[in-house]
């Protein structure tokens, strides 16, 4: 079903009125909604998303996970455009293949966020309808996590949120992580099982107030001992 | 198609030349294709004809714009100093974002415009200049830079492709370098949203014979102004000193502390 709606400026009424015959153009972008977030701790790291897959008014599915794994200490979460993220995905499964192939080890976290942004500016005329955020350790074993506009600019951050609810949830991780904008406060570093519960809180949150993000969380949570994925149930309206 | 004749146009230029020995990536994987292929006829010689500006495929997403960066020379080297803010549309992408980047030891460059455009552009120049000082033995000079950038440019003039980029090096040289093909040596600039207010505060104070930290403090100050009173700046100050020793980089402030200190005077003044 193609939407009805324009992916315009929001908070601008649109006319409703007859202006005359208008031209619609093609668009090559939908917007099947999503939101994504990354936690980085000292030793591990967190990726979830929520599993549903929107276009317009309806839902298509209720299980599409928006976390791709890419190596065993590296997540991608892709939010925005479902088409580009299944692209964009296969396309870095590639070049990491062939970059195992060629100089027999794995990409780092760092080398692939690199790369993924000129993979994203590479399409700046065309881009990519993506949101990716990265998440997974460094070679120190600390937890890393590199965040992408969709034409390849990026930024290593301790914790972001991308998607469509991104907005309602990043100011709440910059108060309950970052420690922002609260006076008096001792910072106490992250554990693992304190991320993992602040992260389910901070979706069924997202959930309530955002209509694109719902029906399920996905979390992976990676250490040095490997990626664990975990399912959440949230709400399904 | 279009990747070869970009790569034809830029095997002209003198210092491109794609040097066959080398197995490095090649350019065209960082550069982008240009929106609209030149047809095969005498146009391709003008790429930056209207073909660049006829109809592209409207995107749904704001990218990040919006700054105040700075760069001034004084008796004691070049300071560079920059908001941290990356606004997109009317949200803050990022408030802690690196407009500054070293190029190498000697060479700094602040960058505003499109965010992603001035990231990738300075990692392309990063890699040029680093590639001619290994096949020249020598450092390119600081103009030389700004002319390579500039020509590297010159292909995706008329495109979206928004970059103001400001070398500050070494030499007491400063120039300014932008997509739409200026470039321009100075003695001061300020580029971006917040320029006008910092303009105001520097061309005040700004003096050949300062010291260094009454220069630090300029910036800061002029920064500072311009976050306050420009909706696209904010959050943190950045400041790079360049001097024939090399960069060093001042530890970053946040400026919601300088507000309250700035507040705190103003109150003393007026019952004072």
């Amino acid at each position: 079903m193609i939407s009805a709606h324009g992916f315009g400026d929001p908070g601008k009424m649109k006319e409703y009125h007859y202006t005359g015959p208008v031209e619609h153009r093609f668009s090559p972008y939908a917007f099947n909604g999503g939101t994504v977030l990354a936690v980085a701790g000292e030793d591990f790291a967190i990726v979830a998303s929520d599993t549903r897959l929107s276009e317009g008014y309806s839902i298509h599915s209720r299980d599409s996970p928006k976390c791709y794994k890419l190596t065993d200490t590296t997540v991608i979460g892709c939010s925005g455009f479902h088409g580009d993220c299944l692209t964009l995905t296969k396309i870095i499964d590639a070049r990491l293949k062939m970059y195992k192939h060629s100089n027999n080890k794995s990409m780092t976290s760092g080398a692939i966020a690199a790369m993924l942004s000129t993979i994203l500016y590479g399409r700046r005329f065309f881009p990519y309808y993506v949101y990716n955020i990265i998440g997974g350790l460094d070679e120190h074993g600390k937890g890393a996590v590199y965040s992408f506009d969709p034409v390849g600019s990026y930024q290593r951050d301790t914790y972001k949120a991308g998607g469509s609810a991104s907005a309602m949830l990043q100011p709440l991780l910059d108060n309950q992580i970052g420690f922002k904008n609260m006076e008096g406060v001792q910072h106490v570093p992250l554990t693992r099982d304190k991320a993992v519960q602040l992260v389910k809180d901070v979706f069924i949150s997202a959930a309530e107030r955002d209509v694109y993000t719902g029906d399920a969380l996905r979390v992976c949570v990676i250490t040095k001992e490997g990626i664990n994925e975990q399912t959440i149930p949230l709400r399904k309206d | 198609m279009s990747s070869q004749l970009l790569q034809l146009h830029v095997c002209k230029l003198p210092r491109l030349k794609k040097s066959r020995r080398n197995s490095g990536i090649p350019l065209h994987f960082f550069i982008p294709t240009l929106p609209n292929p030149a047809p095969s006829n005498n146009r391709s010689l003008f790429p930056y004809s209207p073909a660049n500006q006829s109809v592209t495929v409207r995107r749904p997403f704001p990218l990040s714009h919006g700054t105040t960066t700075l760069g001034f020379i004084f008796q004691g080297g070049v300071i560079a100093a920059a908001d941290t803010r990356a606004s997109a549309g009317g949200l803050v992408a990022c408030p802690e974002v690196h407009k500054i980047t070293p190029i190498h030891s000697h060479l700094v460059v602040t960058s505003s415009g499109s965010g992603a455009d001035c990231m990738l552009w300075e990692r392309i120049l990063t890699r040029e200049i680093r590639l001619y000082q290994l096949r020249h033995r020598r450092c390119l000079s600081i103009r030389g830079t700004a002319k390579l950038l500039s020509f590297m440019l010159h292909p995706f003039k008329g495109t979206e492709v928004c970059v103001a980029l400001t070398l500050c090096g070494w030499d007491k040289d400063l120039i300014y370098v932008c997509s739409d093909g200026a470039r321009l040596q100075g003695d001061i600039f300020s580029v971006g949203s917040g320029s006008p207010y910092a303009y105001g505060v520097l061309d005040r104070d700004l003096r050949w014979s300062l010291s260094k930290e009454e220069a630090i403090s300029l910036a800061r100050e002029a920064v500072f102004r311009a976050t306050h009173r420009d909706a696209y700046s904010g959050n943190n100050v950045d400041l790079f000193h360049v001097t024939a020793q090399g960069w060093s980089q001042r530890k970053r402030e946040d400026l919601k502390e300088e507000y309250y200190r700035d507040m705190k005077r103003k109150t003393n003044i007026v019952e004072g």
